[in-house]
């Protein structure tokens, strides 16, 4: 290992400090105050240490129950839109690719419309974003297997196709939803929201998450040579199509998880990798882990803000635009990638 | 490791590109591949690479099917080295090298420190320590045909196959490439190219094949192939084929050019 892996190892590790750090910070923030005294006292006494409590109902209730789903469940959609977002990078080797392009949003958007219009519950919700994304993308590949020439090429169009399908699926619901009730639900859904995060939201991502972002780490080496293009790639030994097969299929099941409990969130997937390539170099054993602890970080943060800004809470889906956005301009204009020497 | 190539033929649908292509190299060999533009001469190499599955005939690796090798083992016996290539995200040179070992891991696996220890083997045999943090990107062209065939030293295949591995080079770039094959086919690498220039082929290498419309037109020793009949054939140009040095160098002269005394 040289002085630059070396480098990088050490970055990824100060990252992991630092999201430790973040959890424990907002566990802090919020309208209700918490002392940290308090707070180590009840993350304890959860974690099974015998500690006699000093501290109300209410600071319990607000720290356990609303406050850790949340914000672990920030930091887990943060680290698979990230993940997902640099894996479709590498895979279609654009840059410009993020975890929506296969259409796992606008399905997600779709489900969740569609749920609200049938009245079903907020687990209802989730399981049809859920289920109506993964319906998306594998619709997507079936239009795609019928495209003629460049596989990779007909995937992302008929993923922009389909996409853009479902879009005008979701706005037909919205023009014939109830406009007191479920048309401001819907909107807000698509939004992008983590209030009212629940422990059973967790409880149903976890799994499916678990299942995606474990291989995606894994594989990262081999998400590097794909990167060289198919024909070098099997020439050194990696089979292209299918790894790419079965890395698509994890971001999918990664992406769909975490759009299904927080609605739209943009940008994450497509700024997080690429201010990481600044921060680890391209190298996908650094990168990869470092998108998913900087893509948790982030939408902590971002959170964070959503819910202390105002009382009502600003919908995180907008707030990352408004960071996104500008911050993506300020990394294509700004002068030149620092790993080219 | 030698590697045959029998009977082969290709068709991309209903358009033909080779006919019953047969030849073989020996291990230690250095084999130029000569032929016109659009000849299919990188068909030829995509077949053989296992790149392209629909082809007849076969092509043995000490004598062995490549078509019932896996991707890994095909990896493992032969290493591609491309004109060029162009990753879409900044690699140093040295992660690039590093690539080339992936055929030697394991799907979930990263490579390890033999694996670096390696590739700083391959950089210094290259000539080229020194550009090991380097971004690939910023290299020149010659300078990126030397790490991409560090890169396939480091897969630790016996068969080397190089796609015009001098066509964009500049000339002192393209005889040090040359030179490097030629020592690696002294070694005991089998080595293949493809090639516009059938005088550095026959300076540098063992024996040359020559494609025309899909066939093998001559294949032999560089003394046997590059005759003017021969140039004449392959690209349709009259030249005079002029022997220098004892037979040891040929230079290919157009014949319409007329040579007035006091040049040459």
């Amino acid at each position: 290992m040289n002085e630059i892996e070396k480098k990088h190892r050490r970055t990824v590790h100060i990252m992991g400090i630092a999201l430790v750090g973040c959890l424990l910070g907002s566990f802090l923030l919020g309208r209700y105050p918490v002392p940290l005294t308090e707070l180590l006292g009840i993350l304890g006494s959860k974690l099974g240490l015998p500690i006699a409590p000093f501290w109300t109902v209410q600071m319990e209730a607000a720290v356990w129950s609303i406050r850790l789903p949340r914000v672990l469940l920030s930091v887990l959609v943060g680290a698979c839109l990230a993940a997902a977002g640099a894996s479709y990078q590498g895979v279609f080797q654009n840059p410009m690719a993020s975890p929506d392009i296969l259409g796992a949003s606008a399905g997600a958007g779709f489900g969740a419309a569609l749920a609200i219009l049938l009245g079903l519950s907020s687990i209802g919700i989730t399981l049809g974003a859920f289920a109506a994304s993964l319906v998306t993308v594998a619709l997507v590949f079936t239009v795609s297997r019928h495209a003629r020439g460049d596989r990779v090429l007909g995937l992302v169009l008929a993923g922009i196709m389909v996409s853009s399908l479902f879009q005008s699926g979701t706005s037909f619901l919205k023009l014939v939803a109830d406009p007191n009730n479920q048309l401001p639900q819907i909107t807000y859904w698509l939004m992008g929201s983590l209030s009212g995060a629940k422990w059973s939201d967790l409880g149903f991502v976890i799994v499916p998450v678990l299942t995606g972002l474990i291989p995606l780490f894994l594989l990262r080496w081999q998400l590097n040579v794909i990167t060289m293009g198919d024909d070098e790639a099997r020439a050194m030994g990696v089979n292209a199509p299918r790894i790419r097969l079965f890395i698509v299929i994890c971001s999918t099941l990664v992406t769909a998880s975490a759009v299904s409990v927080s609605g739209m969130i943009g940008w994450v997937g497509l700024v997080i990798p690429h201010m990481m390539r600044r921060l680890v170099g391209s190298d996908y054993r650094f990168l990869m882990p470092a998108s998913m602890l900087g893509g948790g970080i982030f939408l902590l943060v971002v959170d964070n803000i959503s819910r202390n800004a105002s009382a009502s809470g600003i919908p995180i889906g907008i707030l990352t635009a408004f960071i996104g956005a500008p911050f993506f301009l300020w990394l294509i204009m700004g002068k030149g990638d620092h790993y080219e020497h | 490791m030698s590697i045959e190539v029998q009977n082969l033929s290709f068709s991309y649908g209903d358009r033909p590109v080779l006919h019953d292509i047969s030849f073989r190299v020996e291990k230690g060999e250095f084999l130029s591949i000569l032929g016109p533009n659009g000849v299919g001469k990188s068909t030829l190499f995509r077949c053989v690479l296992g790149l392209l599955s629909g082809y007849t005939g076969q092509v043995l690796v000490d004598s062995a099917d490549s078509r019932s090798f896996s991707v890994r083992e095909a990896a493992r016996h032969i290493a591609y080295i491309p004109q060029s290539s162009h990753p879409i995200f900044n690699y140093s040179v040295f992660d690039i090298v590093l690539m080339g070992r992936t055929s030697g891991l394991s799907t979930f696996r990263s490579p390890r420190k033999q694996d670096a220890e390696l590739c700083r083997w391959a950089l210094e045999k290259v000539g080229i320590p020194h550009l090991s943090d380097r971004c690939f990107h910023r290299l020149s062209g010659g300078e990126q045909q030397l790490v991409l065939i560090a890169r396939a030293l480091v897969q630790k295949a016996p068969i080397l196959m190089l796609d015009e591995p001098t066509a964009s080079l500049d000339f002192g770039n393209q005889l040090r490439v040359l030179e490097q094959c030629r020592s690696l086919a002294r070694e005991g690498y089998t080595v293949i190219q493809t090639t516009h220039n059938p005088e550095q082929s026959y300076q540098y290498s063992d024996r040359i094949l020559t494609l025309q419309h899909g066939r093998v037109l001559a294949e032999g020793t560089p003394k046997e192939v590059l005759t003017e009949k021969t140039i004449r054939a392959l690209y349709g140009v009259e030249v005079d084929v002029v022997s220098l040095r004892d037979d040891r160098a040929r230079i290919c002269l157009p014949s319409n050019i007329s040579i007035k005394e006091g040049h040459l």
